[in-house]
C-alpha cells in the first residue's frame, strides 16, 4: 500500500454514467491487474474504492460509474486537480493459470478491471475471450481498446441493443481453459453454475478502510474468514461459498 | 524540549497516543507504512473467548463527518488471539499492548481476562461493555451501573494488570456508571465507544448496514465525546482515555484539557492510515506554541 497525490490528466464520459480518469503518479504498489485504489474526497468521510483498469510506470487509468454523491463530485473534477489514492490494494488475478484461451467475464463496471488483465495475459502469449454484458448500448464501453489490444470480444445487452439478446452467461460459447471475471454478484454466481473450467472471481463490499484494519468488508469462505479488500477482491473458484 | 509521556496506572506511555480497538487490527496492515513504536500503545482488535465471524454485511456505511460499522466482534477468539496474532504482534511492536476484551456473559469476561492476564506483553486490559453491535452482550453490561460493575469486580479478581472499563456513550447518566466502574475497582474508563446510529439507502429504501443499527464514529462525534469525558473527570478519581472523533493534535489537547490522561484514536485510521504519525508529530510544536512543557499539567486542565 502506497498513500500519494495523483494529478488528474484525463476524465472523460464514456458512456452512460461511465467516466475514464487519467492520473499522473507514483504507481509503484501497483503489482496485479485486479487491485484497486482507494480514493479521498473533499467533502465525504470515506474513499472510494475503484478497481484499476490500467498502469503504466507514471500513470493510473481507472473507469467509474456515477452511483451517488462521491462519484459524482469525481465525475465534475478537471485536469490539473489532485487526488489524496491509496494504491495497490487488494490481492488482483493471477495471470499464471490462464491456460491459453482464457474467458474474461465482465458485468458494467465490472468490465475495467479486465481491461489490464487482458493486456498483461496477451504479453504472457495468451489468447483471451472477453465477454462483456451491459443493460443497454449506451451502457457499453471500450469494445474498440479490447479489440485493439489483440482480444476476441463478445458483447451482450440485456435489451439487445447490441450484441446478443440477454446475459454474459447467454453469449459463452466455448468453456475456454480458464474463467477471469468481474461484476455483480448475481453475475458471478451464474457464470460459477455454468462455466465448467476453473477460474477466479473478483467481488465487491462495502468497505471501510480498504486496506485490511477494520474488517468491514469481511466474507466466510472454505477457509475461514477473508477481506475482501485484503486476501480479495479476488477469490479462487474453489473457495467461494455463496 | 517539551514532555509528551502520559501515565496509565503505573503504564507509562511516551506519548498518549493509542489506535482504539477495530481500527488497527492486530498492528501489521500498519506497521508495513510506518514505524508503530512511535506509538504510546495500541488496543488490539476486540477479541471474545470464541471466535467470531461478525455480522452480514454490508457492515459499513458513510455519513456526514464519519461512518457507522457493524463487524460485530470479529476476532479469532482469545486462545488464537494468544498463540499466534501477539506472537507476531511482538516482531514489529515492543511495548506493551492494551487487550480489548468483550463477552457475552461475565463469566466469559473474566476467562478471557484471566488468560490475557497472564501474556506479559499486555500491559493493560481494556474491557469492552459498549459494543453496540451484538445482541445479548457488549453493550448490555455497560448501559447499567450494576452489570458494569459486577464485569468490573470479576475481571479485577482474575488479574493483576490495570483495567480499564470501556464505556458506552448510549446511556442516560455516564457519570453514574463511570463511578460504579471506579466503585468496583476499575484502574480507569475509557470512553466513548461508538453511537448508535444508521442509514437507509433511497433506492431501495431499506437501511445500508445488514444489521440495520451500528455504531456512529468519526469527527461528528467528537463533541459528545468530550462532553462526557468532561462529565465523567468530574465524577471519578481514576485515569480517562478519551476517545470519540480524535482526528488531529488540537484534538487531542482538547480532549486531555477535558479530563483525559491518553485519548485513542479511532476511525480517522481508515481514512488516513497515517494520522497517528502525523498527530504524534505535530504534537512537540503544538505543545510549544500553546506553552505547554508537559502534557500531564493539562489533564483536566478545563475545569
Amino acid at each position: 500500500m502506497k498513500q500519494s497525490i495523483f494529478k488528474i490528466s484525463e476524465n472523460v464520459k464514456i458512456a452512460n454514467d461511465v467516466y475514464c480518469m487519467v492520473l499522473i503518479g507514483d504507481t509503484t504498489a501497483i503489482t496485479k491487474p485486479g487491485q484497486f485504489v482507494n480514493i479521498a474526497l473533499n467533502g465525504f468521510y470515506l474513499r472510494r474504492p475503484i478497481s484499476v483498469c490500467d498502469w503504466s510506470e507514471e500513470s493510473l487509468t481507472i473507469l467509474y460509474k456515477v452511483v451517488g454523491e462521491g462519484t459524482k463530485a469525481m465525475s465534475v473534477m478537471e485536469p490539473g486537480e489532485t487526488l489524496d489514492i491509496l494504491t495497490g490494494l487488494g490481492n488482483g488475478y493471477n495471470i499464471e493459470t490462464s491456460g491459453q484461451n482464457p474467458l474474461l467475464v465482465g458485468g458494467g463496471v465490472g468490465v475495467p478491471p479486465l481491461y489490464g488483465l487482458a493486456k498483461r495475459l496477451i504479453a504472457n502469449g495468451t489468447n483471451p475471450h472477453v465477454i462483456m454484458g451491459f443493460n443497454s448500448k449506451e451502457d457499453v464501453f471500450y469494445v474498440e481498446e479490447f479489440e485493439r489490444l489483440g482480444a476476441t470480444v463478445t458483447v451482450a445487452t440485456v435489451d439487445g441493443t447490441m450484441g446478443i439478446k440477454g446475459f454474459v452467461t447467454d453469449a459463452i460459447d466455448n468453456q475456454g481453459s480458464y474463467l477471469y471475471t468481474c461484476g455483480p454478484e448475481p453475475m458471478l454466481h451464474a457464470l460459477y453454475e455454468k462455466v465448467s473450467c476453473d477460474g477466479q472471481f473478483s467481488f465487491e463490499e462495502r468497505m471501510g478502510c480498504g486496506f485490511g484494519a477494520c474488517m468491514g468488508c469481511s466474507c466466510e469462505t472454505i477457509y475461514g474468514s477473508k477481506r475482501i479488500c485484503k486476501e480479495g477482491p479476488v477469490l479462487e473458484k474453489g473457495e467461494i461459498l455463496w | 524540549m517539551v514532555d509528551t509521556k502520559v501515565n496509565l496506572s503505573g503504564l507509562v506511555l511516551d506519548n498518549p497516543i493509542i489506535p482504539a480497538s477495530g481500527t488497527f487490527g492486530f498492528g501489521y496492515e500498519f506497521a508495513e507504512i510506518y514505524d508503530i513504536n512511535i506509538l504510546g500503545s495500541f488496543s488490539f482488535k476486540g477479541t471474545t473467548l470464541s471466535s467470531r465471524f461478525g455480522n452480514p454485511t454490508p457492515r459499513i456505511a458513510e455519513c456526514k463527518s464519519g461512518m457507522i460499522n457493524s463487524v460485530g466482534l470479529q476476532n479469532p477468539g482469545v486462545d488464537k488471539v494468544i498463540s499466534e496474532e501477539l506472537p507476531q504482534l511482538k516482531q514489529c511492536f515492543h511495548k506493551p499492548v492494551i487487550a480489548n476484551i468483550s463477552g457475552f456473559s461475565v463469566e466469559e469476561y473474566a476467562i478471557c481476562s484471566e488468560k490475557i492476564d497472564k501474556v506479559p506483553q499486555v500491559g493493560l486490559i481494556e474491557v469492552n461493555v459498549s459494543c453496540p453491535n451484538v445482541h445479548d452482550g457488549g453493550m448490555t453490561f455497560g448501559t447499567q451501573a450494576e452489570s458494569a460493575a459486577e464485569v468490573t469486580r470479576a475481571v479485577k479478581a482474575v488479574t493483576s494488570k490495570p483495567v480499564y472499563i470501556k464505556l458506552s456513550p448510549n446511556v442516560t447518566d455516564i457519570a453514574e456508571i463511570a463511578k460504579a466502574c471506579e466503585e468496583a475497582g476499575a484502574d480507569g474508563i475509557s470512553l466513548i465507544n461508538t453511537l448508535m446510529g444508521m442509514r437507509i439507502d433511497l433506492n431501495t429504501r431499506k437501511p445500508v448496514i445488514a444489521n440495520k443499527i451500528g455504531g456512529f464514529s468519526g469527527d461528528a462525534i467528537f463533541p459528545v465525546a468530550l462532553r462526557m469525558v468532561y462529565q465523567v473527570y468530574e465524577a471519578v478519581k481514576i485515569p480517562i482515555i478519551g476517545l470519540g472523533g480524535i482526528s488531529t493534535a488540537r484534538d487531542v489537547i482538547e480532549m486531555m484539557l477535558a479530563g483525559a490522561t491518553a485519548v485513542q484514536i479511532g476511525s480517522a485510521n481508515l481514512i488516513n492510515p497515517y494520522v497517528c504519525k502525523e498527530i504524534i508529530e505535530e504534537l512537540p510544536a503544538l505543545m510549544q506554541s500553546l506553552d505547554i512543557n508537559s502534557l500531564t499539567e493539562i489533564i483536566g486542565g478545563a475545569h
